[in-house]
């Protein structure tokens, strides 16, 4: 397939999501506005009041009810959108595990946002953290361009047969929903064509027939009948193993986005800079990337071997994929954007430090909690992450394992 | 769990049900049963109406109520209803 043709346009990352939703099709939107998230759902609301679209759009009355609807929505066979972030995630929450557990391809945007108390607006992961075990697919995103081009992606790999679990697209509130950005956004007709329609799995009905997994009433089946200790574990696995197939799937369909539009994010799953050769090297996700980079390239110019390793995909958690790509470096910050109080350190942390268990060299790894609530994080701070990385390989010695970064003392 | 029932590979996703509910035995749940004293019994079919599982049926042929053991519950509703004082809850 060769290079689609395509527009540059002003957006911010709420807009850019919005645009993408707009591109794709979708049956059904219902949402509650929370901040940052807000923009997403008013600029989808414009294209449902201009015609543009013919999605039925529902304002529900709370987050825990919008997910209930695009939900069964979803079951139905409809292609379905959310967003949120920070407490109307967290309200949401029982509905994440349903949704996961009825494996319905719901995509949700998320603009990251602190969680109360006390009240905060801002951006940290502490929000989709906390929902890490809910079985969603959880892709970060460090840009608006990215946000709408992973959009895009996630309704391919959340209705893909072997997966059929619902997908997040988190991106940092603020510091990309409101960043205006040139975006380039493919035609109408690509997208539609690149996603396709929603296609269904065969399952065994009551009456021993194979039929379509929707709820149908030419050719019915019941979903949500109690399941007990005889058979909900059987269903768990199931959820686990469409976990791990979503991460070819995740790569696939990021192969397939790239060829039509040109761009990548390095497999889909991580996305290493620079590390070929590096020494020492910062692990995070989400804005902070880009800041990380041009760190990178400072200390390269001053013949420091640092790099940097994106995680794009959190949840499945790609490993293989991270250990490879930082084989050879021999000191790892993991910088995390939310805290697992008492847990020692935060939740990237824990899934980086233990990827290298089993591996005979691995590197010293310690964490970083940062940009709490919205806290910033400069340049001038992750320049000492690297320095402390570099006085651990100097020594060989951690001082502290888990640090906070850019806290008063 | 028994050997006969279905592996996690074999099972449909997301709990869809691949027998109807008929199928699904569940009076196994209850430690207790109604027994029925036939002498006292009228055949009024409260009992039928008030059972919440469907367990108390009316066999046509024989003219006479049957408890389904398949599917009652123990849960001693038809006993408390019956104006008879006909059935009596005991432990299976």
């Amino acid at each position: 397939m060769s290079k689609a043709k395509q527009e540059l346009i002003p957006l911010n990352g709420d807009e850019s999501v919005a645009y993408a939703v707009r591109q794709c099709d979708v049956d059904v939107v219902v949402a509650y506005p929370i901040t940052p998230q807000t923009i997403i759902v008013e600029r989808f609301s414009e294209y449902v009041h201009n015609g543009e679209v013919d999605t039925e759009f529902v304002c529900a009355e709370s987050e825990h009810s919008a997910l209930t609807c695009c939900l069964t929505a979803a079951l139905v066979g409809a292609r379905t959108f959310t967003a949120t972030c920070g407490p109307g995630l967290a309200l949401m929450h029982e509905m994440l595990g349903v949704t996961a557990g009825y494996r319905a391809p719901v995509v949700m945007a998320v603009s990251n946002r602190a969680l109360s108390a006390p009240i905060n607006i801002h951006c940290d992961h502490s929000d989709t953290m906390a929902e890490r075990d809910s079985g969603w697919i959880q892709i970060y995103v460090e840009s608006a361009q990215e946000a709408y081009d992973s959009t895009i992606q996630a309704f391919k790999i959340a209705e893909d047969p072997d997966v059929l679990l619902p997908t997040i697209v988190a991106f940092d509130g603020f510091v990309i929903s409101h960043m205006l950005e040139g975006v380039y956004v493919l035609t109408d007709e690509a997208v539609k064509s690149f996603i396709g329609e929603r296609r269904f799995p065969l399952v065994m009905n009551h009456e021993g027939r194979a039929v379509q997994f929707k709820l149908d009433p030419e050719n019915p089946i019941t979903i949500g009948a109690l399941d007990l200790y005889d058979y909900y574990f059987e269903h768990k696995r199931q959820q686990e193993e469409a976990a791990v197939k979503a991460l070819e799937v995740i790569r696939r369909v990021h192969e397939e986005y790239a060829k039509l539009s040109g761009r990548r994010y390095g497999n889909g799953l991580v996305e290493p800079y620079r590390l070929e050769d590096a020494d020492i090297a910062i692990v995070c996700l989400g804005s902070t990337v880009g800041a990380v980079r041009t760190v990178v390239n400072e200390l390269r110019l001053k013949g420091i071997k640092a790099g940097l390793l994106k995680v794009r995909t959190f949840r499945p958690f790609p490993a293989q994929d991270v250990a490879e790509a930082l084989k050879g470096v021999k000191a790892v910050a993991v910088m995390d954007r939310g805290c697992s109080f008492g847990g020692r350190g935060g939740p990237v942390f824990h899934e980086v430090r233990s990827a290298f268990y089993d591996l005979d060299e691995r590197p010293r790894v310690v964490n970083y909690i940062y940009g709490l609530g919205g806290r910033d994080t400069p340049p001038l701070l992750i320049r000492k992450v690297y320095d402390d990385l570099n006085e651990i390989v100097k020594t060989g010695r951690v001082k502290e394992l888990v640090q906070f970064l850019g806290l008063r003392e | 769990m028994s050997s006969y029932e279905k592996g996690w590979k074999e099972v449909s996703i997301a709990g869809v049900c691949w027998l109807p509910s008929t199928k699904y035995l569940t009076g196994d749940w209850s430690p207790y049963k109604p027994v029925r004293d036939k002498a006292k019994c009228n055949k009024c079919l409260l009992c039928h109406m008030y059972c919440p599982d469907g367990a108390v049926i009316w066999n046509s042929k024989a003219e006479d109520i049957e408890f389904n053991y398949n599917f009652c519950k123990g849960c001693g509703i038809c006993a408390n209803e019956c104006p008879q004082g006909a059935i009596e809850i005991i432990l299976k």
